[in-house]
């Protein structure tokens, strides 16, 4: 069947089998960011965001996501937020393998740039919170949330 | 130091946040075809026959092999140097079955679920076979062989009985040495099946080029030796095959082993297509590789005193069903843990069998988390029941600087090792540096009634590449803007290397680190490594970047010094200058462009570079956890991992392998567990029952880098990626004992086992 969707700011039409995951589209468009890890939902390397909302692309049938907006880290290489984000993770040395890294960084994204849904401040059991669901076997998340919490200190909290 | 021991931005990482197409599998090639293996159902059994009638009849279903298809050349998929020490025990597709997922079929198909829906359209047909999963079975049963093949290569009692490896050293003599002593505790220690769980799955592509050459890219950590393999299992010569590692998910030694690569190989050959083979999670965690399960009975005989006069560890193993890595995991064990109480007398016994359960492999630390965990366990048991304090008898007993390693010599690596002397040790500095930081010593409140905290320790030494055996080379070539290109063979899996070997690259030469081109593991391109694993890369490729680089800069110098009119020696080569005597100075471009263009030369050099030492790193490691006596439920507060592995070369990167080890540690000891049926089937294998450590898991982590100055390393450099994973399972334990004064035997200590533990206690 014909999807047509809003992929990183373009209208884009995709021919999709009825029981394709969004990952599987994803990657077969070439939008190789978004990575296969499990395809059970458990590790969140494939993560993208659907309307602005972090989910696991593998869990989502593409033909859902008609008339939707998805958001992957190709769509957000020139968004300051993600590049401060990047540029903490990397000078950090939270950057392994890199292999769970666009995946996080997308949680990350969505998280800072929402605020936590109970409301309030962006602290480490907030950002643990956030990252739960994405899996990293490297670097045992200290660094990725040293560098998500340097993210969060350097910005002006909107009151 | 310009470069060497600073925190410079990883030279991948920038690119790997920024999700570019780097991996194995962000990359297509027109006409792809995607391969699924047919799984056995069965624990043991013959394939008869194989009707794959209905699956070719399948629109696009390209091929299916069995093993009647594939010529049978017995083989061992560990990736180890040549020649291995694991046994020829493998075929690419075998007529037998050994386990619950070994290998029956493959299908190639034009998409992933062409191919799926192919499998179940094939109908085998088997002879059942009685199967041995028990462990303490397979080594008495010879009556049900798991392998009787005709010839098999180095399998230890080949057709006799299902044992695939042993050991059986000694120094001195335990058991008299045992019978002067004042005490003798003896224990049994059990060890669970675990899996490496990179995230990225295990995949490879290849395809035969326009000049008939078989390309495969891969996620491997052993380039080198799969060429090697490859050549040897499909028959075709080396240079016939590029192996190419493009950036690769994680490996941890899982992907040491060739687990895809011969199939997708076979496949494209017979096709004339590129061929895609990607595992899925599940068969991750039932077709890949395990840390072998382990039983392991300590006898150590004490003084009043607390001196160690005897040691015996005796390990028993599963190696599941075929028998890569048996020998050598299991040598490990002892090796790399017991000489870390140099007693006068130590005996090393080992049984690694074959049983018809998924295979074990190679895993970070490599036998040293079964060893330490067990013998940093009965150190505390031992101490108990002496009535001496854990850290007192440890610091009494442990190995010094100078000290020599009687039992490495006797080991090695399934040869007659080299004799290992401590030449740098932090080891004390980091006990002391490890007990300030968890507040040793000070009784800690705990949070609620119900709750009881402890403290427990664990010490761990490893090796730095494996002595006398491992090797690399690197190739430095210099170019016009003063930029150098580095070709190493030594393999990047996310550990970092590629960044350390440049620095060291740029440090030698003296030249900015952004000035280093870095090239790495392509068959075709970069000279000989063995890979990544032994934790071997900083110290035995390190070494040979250092010499090659070493050599261009005397290259340099023979060039500039007729034309300054000065000694070579005398030119300093440092901040991206030379510098001579008299005020002669020009920046590395201008040397460049003097060389090529006037000397006319290609400052270039290859080096190699093998130790016959294997220094050791150590680790001090602490928990802090808290225990809960109404569930059994442990909460581990904080951890320290005070680590010794010479000079850091990028410290941050080294934090990282020690915060990312101690994760990992963390699982074995409470959560990760593979759990088998009695035919051997895999209950738990997805991320959902198989738990890996999430953000929410793991503890606040102290990590201190103990500095020392290893005089056989690079840079003073020793490793660092094994050894502290070896240490966080017996310290959270040992700290569970503190709290409650439970000794769990058996990890992983969950809930319900540490619940039962005080169950018993208290009755
Ligand atoms: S691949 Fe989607 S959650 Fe793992
Ligand atoms: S950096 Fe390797 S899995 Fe996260």
């Amino acid at each position: 069947m014909n999807i047509s969707f809003n992929l990183n700011g373009s209208a884009t039409n995709l021919e999709v089998a009825p029981g394709e995951s969004l990952l599987q589209a994803l990657r077969a468009s070439r939008v190789f960011s978004v990575k296969l890890g499990c395809e059970t939902g458990d590790c969140g390397s494939c993560t993208v965001l659907l309307d602005g909302q972090p989910v696991n692309s593998c869990m989502v049938v593409a033909a859902r996501v008609n008339g939707s907006h998805v958001t992957t880290m190709e769509g957000l290489l020139g968004d300051d937020l993600m590049i401060r984000l990047q540029t903490e993770l990397v000078e950090h040395g939270a950057v392994q393998c890199g292999y769970c890294i666009p995946g996080l960084l997308i949680s990350l994204y969505a998280l800072v740039k929402q605020g936590p849904s109970c409301g309030g401040e962006i602290d480490e059991e907030v950002i643990r919170h956030a990252l739960t669901g994405n899996l990293c076997r490297c670097t045992g998340y200290v660094k990725p949330v040293e560098a998500a919490r340097a993210v969060v200190a350097a910005m002006e909290v909107p009151k | 130091m310009k470069v060497v021991g600073k925190n410079v931005t990883k030279i991948d990482a920038f690119k790997l946040a920024r999700g570019e197409p780097v991996f194995t599998d962000d990359f297509t090639r027109d006409g792809m075809l995607y391969a699924k293996v047919l799984r056995s159902p069965h624990p043991h059994a013959r394939i008869l026959n194989v009707d794959a009638g209905a699956a070719l009849k399948l629109e696009g279903v390209v091929d299916v092999i069995w093993h009647r298809d594939v010529k049978p050349i017995p083989h061992t998929r560990a990736g180890q140097s040549y020649p291995e020490p694991s046994p020829y025990d493998t075929l690419i597709l075998g007529p037998k079955a050994r386990f619950i997922g070994d290998r029956v079929a493959v299908v190639v198909a034009e998409s992933v679920a062409l191919a799926e829906a192919a499998l179940d359209k094939i109908v085998v047909e088997y002879e059942e076979l009685p199967a041995l999963t028990d462990m303490d079975e397979a080594f008495t049963n010879s009556e049900i062989l798991i392998h009787e093949e005709p010839d098999p290569q180095g399998i230890s009692e080949a057709g006799k009985t299902n044992i695939a490896a042993r050991i059986d050293k000694e120094v001195g003599d335990v058991d008299a040495a045992l019978k002067t002593c004042d005490l003798v505790v003896t224990r049994d220690y059990h060890l669970p099946r675990v899996q490496a769980s990179h995230i990225e799955p295990h995949i490879s592509i290849a395809w035969v080029d326009e000049d008939q050459r078989l390309i495969v890219r891969t996620s491997t950590q052993v380039p080198f030796h799969l060429r090697r393999m490859l050549a040897q299992i499909l028959e075709i010569p080396e240079a016939r095959i590029r192996v190419i590692k493009p950036r690769v998910g994680g490996g941890f030694g899982d992907k040491q082993e060739l687990v895809v690569e011969d199939l997708v190989g076979v496949l494209a050959l017979r096709t004339g297509r590129p061929v895609r083979l990607e595992f899925t999670r599940e068969e991750e965690l039932i077709a890949a590789r395990y840390r072998h399960p382990q039983r392991i009975t300590m006898t150590t005989g004490v003084m009043k005193d607390g001196t160690i006069v005897a040691n015996r560890m005796y390990v028993l193993a599963d190696t599941g069903a075929y028998g890569s890595h048996a020998l050598t995991v299991q040598g490990n064990t002892g090796q790399k843990v017991l000489p870390m109480y140099p007693a006068a007398n130590i005996h090393f016994k080992m049984d690694c069998v074959y049983t018809n359960n998924p295979i074990s492999g190679a895993f970070r630390g490599y036998g040293a988390p079964q060893g330490c965990f067990a013998l940093e366990c009965h150190i505390d048991e031992v101490a108990r029941e002496l009535g001496m304090d854990r850290l007192e008898l440890r610091l009494k007993n442990h190995i010094k600087l100078g000290d020599t390693d009687p039992l490495s010599a006797k080991l090695g690596e399934g040869k007659e090792g080299l004799v290992r002397v401590v030449n740098s040790t932090g080891l004390d500095k980091a006990i002391e540096l490890g007990c300030e930081a968890i507040g040793w010593g000070h009784e800690k409140e705990p949070s609620a009634t119900h709750l009881k905290r402890g403290l427990g320790m664990a010490l761990a030494m490893q090796g730095s590449g494996i002595a006398g055996v491992d090797w690399g080379g690197a190739t430095v070539k210099l170019n016009d803007d003063g930029s150098v290109n580095l070709a190493v063979g030594a393999t990047d899996i996310g550990q970092g290397s590629d960044t350390v070997l440049a620095q060291m690259c740029a440090e030698e030469l003296g030249i900015p680190y952004d000035k280093v081109i870095i090239l790495s593991s392509d068959t075709d391109l970069t000279p000989f490594d063995v890979g990544a694993y032994a934790s071997s890369t900083t110290y035995i490729s390190g070494g040979a970047v250092v010499k090659a680089a070493a050599e261009v800069r005397g290259q340099l110098a023979g060039v500039l010094g007729p034309h300054w009119e000065c000694e070579p020696d005398a030119i300093v080569f440092a901040d991206g200058m030379a510098t001579g005597p008299a005020g002669k100075s020009m920046t590395m471009g201008e040397v460049a462009l003097f060389a090529l263009y006037q000397a006319m030369i290609q400052p270039m050099a290859t080096a190699s570079h093998m130790s016959n030492d294997s220094p050791p790193p150590f680790a001090a490691q602490f928990a802090e956890v808290e225990v809960d006596t109404e569930t059994g439920q442990v909460h581990v507060r904080r951890f320290v991992s005070a680590v010794d592995c010479g000079t850091p070369i990028h410290p941050i990167m080294v934090e990282g392998q020690i915060e990312g080890a101690v994760a990992q540690g963390l699982g074995y000891a409470l959560f990760e567990e593979v759990l088998l049926d009695r035919t051997g089937r895999v209950l738990n294998p997805n991320f959902l029952d198989y738990k890996i450590a999430s953000s929410l898991d793991v503890p606040d982590m102290v990590t201190i880098l103990v500095e020392t100055d290893e005089p056989t390393g690079p840079y003073g450099a020793k490793a660092a990626g094994e050894v502290p994973i070896d240490g966080p399972a017996p310290a959270i334990v040992n700290a569970i004992c503190d709290a409650v004064g439970v000794r769990m035997y058996r990890i992983p200590a969950t809930a319900e086992r540490v619940w039962r533990g005080l169950k018993e206690e208290t009755r």
